[in-house]
């Protein structure tokens, strides 16, 4: 009788308005059957953090085009293991150099979809860590 | 101390890894949420259920989230459950309420938690229940239901409340009309939301007078309250109304009263719940196929085949 349902965090931290790729992930998401919480713009990691532990996500979704990922992705980890939360999956996206793509899975960051990426791999992506 | 126990005692202390991860539990129908909810309920009962609705659009999470935002001014808490539609076809949500409050995810004091109506008929009545209770032990003071825009089973979620607030805009033309035959019997109090706009004060008037043809008494008349939700304007005075409606309520019995039909009516939903659950497992799909074959052929009619299903579940329950 229990069916679970996945829940994804689609959120973008820091200061760039550019919220198009995160809907189009949100209602990719959306239509693959998940539940998606978007957050809106401009979310420090501490709203972030604190929206996916009352949500009680499994994902989280990070997008930014400003190019402070460096410095925003790594703190959500961090926020998440200071809370308890670390089972929580991070993925990001947006305008990321491919330089900074192993520091920031050094920092927990599950994975990195670039631009370009089609929906269908974020999907397959999710699937085969809720199905491990 | 086992899973059940540990999780009546992180809730009690308001943890909120805890009360999130029960949540889900009742949202996903697991066998433990109704322990949980078995063991939790003696902590029940000390918080205050106000339910918000109205059409899409009106402003219902910008009001909810001023409206919260008061309520901490005056050292409250608060818990909130945000329901948004999930697809009928796919079961996927998106779940936008809380961007009309971000201010308030920081905040100790208040806990957020959006829902979609997974489509099932009753269960999200169910859920919202259930997910109140969890927010009530926790020990919030006031818990806010938010609900989708329209339809019968929002007005169930609403009716879990002790106070139900209905928001409306200026401008609906002909949806105030079916305002009138469907959510307006069960506001007890009335927002005319985007006050600023034009025709704001012709709504309100219109919606007076429809509350005068109704058949309340007229020291229970619901009040209409312009409001701005956008600045906050107006949000005090329908926060204090809405208090006083409980208050008086509280004090003529209608509080005690109210709350004891509610739970006639979950005795009910359970009851009807565990029946379809019972039949599901009872009986099989190819037990409908063998008789629909039969009723197509007009060998067998609806009703007879639905007598001799029933007889066998009867047997099987006994």
């Amino acid at each position: 009788m229990s069916e679970r349902k996945i829940r994804i965090l689609v959120a973008k931290p820091g200061l760039d308005g550019h919220d198009r790729g995160a809907k189009v992930v949100a209602r990719a998401l959306r239509d693959a059957g998940m539940e998606v919480i978007y957050t809106g713009l401009r979310q420090t990691p501490e709203q972030i953090v604190r929206a996916a532990v009352q949500e009680d996500v499994q994902f989280i979704g990070l997008s930014c085009l400003s190019g402070a990922h460096n410095h925003l992705f790594p703190k959500v980890t961090q926020l998440l293991k200071e809370n308890d939360a670390e089972d929580i999956i991070v993925f990001g996206g947006g305008v990321i150099p491919s330089d900074d793509i192993p520091f920031l899975k050094d920092n927990g960051i599950k994975e990195i979809f670039g631009p370009g990426t089609s929906t269908d791999r974020i999907i397959t992506f999710i699937n085969s860590l809720c199905n491990e | 101390m086992n899973n059940i126990e540990k999780f009546t005692e992180e809730i009690k202390n308001c943890n909120r890894r805890y009360i999130a991860k029960a949540i889900t539990l009742i949202e996903n129908q697991d066998k433990e949420a109704t322990e949980l909810i078995n063991n939790l309920y003696q902590y029940c009962g000390n918080t205050k259920i106000i339910g918000i609705t109205g059409p899409p659009g009106a402003g219902k999470s910008t009001l909810v989230g001023e409206l919260v935002k008061h309520i901490r001014s005056l050292g409250k808490t608060c818990g909130l459950v945000l329901v948004d539609p999930s697809s009928p076809f796919t079961g996927g949500a998106i779940l936008g309420d809380r961007i009309r409050m971000p201010e308030l995810t920081n905040d100790d004091g208040v806990f957020i938690r959006s829902m979609g109506t997974r489509g099932s008929l009753g269960g999200l009545t169910k859920a919202t229940r259930d997910t109140v209770k969890i927010l009530d032990a926790s020990g919030y003071d006031y818990v806010i239901i938010e609900t989708v825009g329209i339809g019968q089973a929002e007005t169930d979620i609403v009716q879990t409340a002790d106070a139900v607030v209905v928001v409306s805009v200026p401008g609906l033309g002909d949806h105030i009309q079916t305002l009138k035959a469907g959510i307006m019997e069960i506001a007890d109090l009335f927002v005319v939301n985007k006050a600023d706009k034009d025709g704001a004060s012709k709504t309100v008037r219109e919606l007076k007078l429809m509350i005068e043809m109704s058949n309340y008494e007229v020291s229970e008349r619901p009040p209409v309250l312009p409001i701005v939700s956008l600045s906050g304007e107006g949000i005090p005075e329908l926060f204090s109304k809405i208090e006083d409606f409980i208050t008086r309520n509280i004090e003529n019995g209608n509080f005690e009263k109210r709350r004891k039909e509610q739970l006639m009516f979950e005795i009910q939903d359970i009851l009807q719940y565990k029946m379809q659950q019972f039949i599901k497992s009872n009986i099989k799909e190819s037990e409908y196929r063998d008789n629909v074959d039969k009723i197509y052929n007009h060998e067998s009619t609806p009703y007879l085949v639905s007598d001799k299903l029933l007889s066998i579940l009867l047997n099987k329950g006994e």
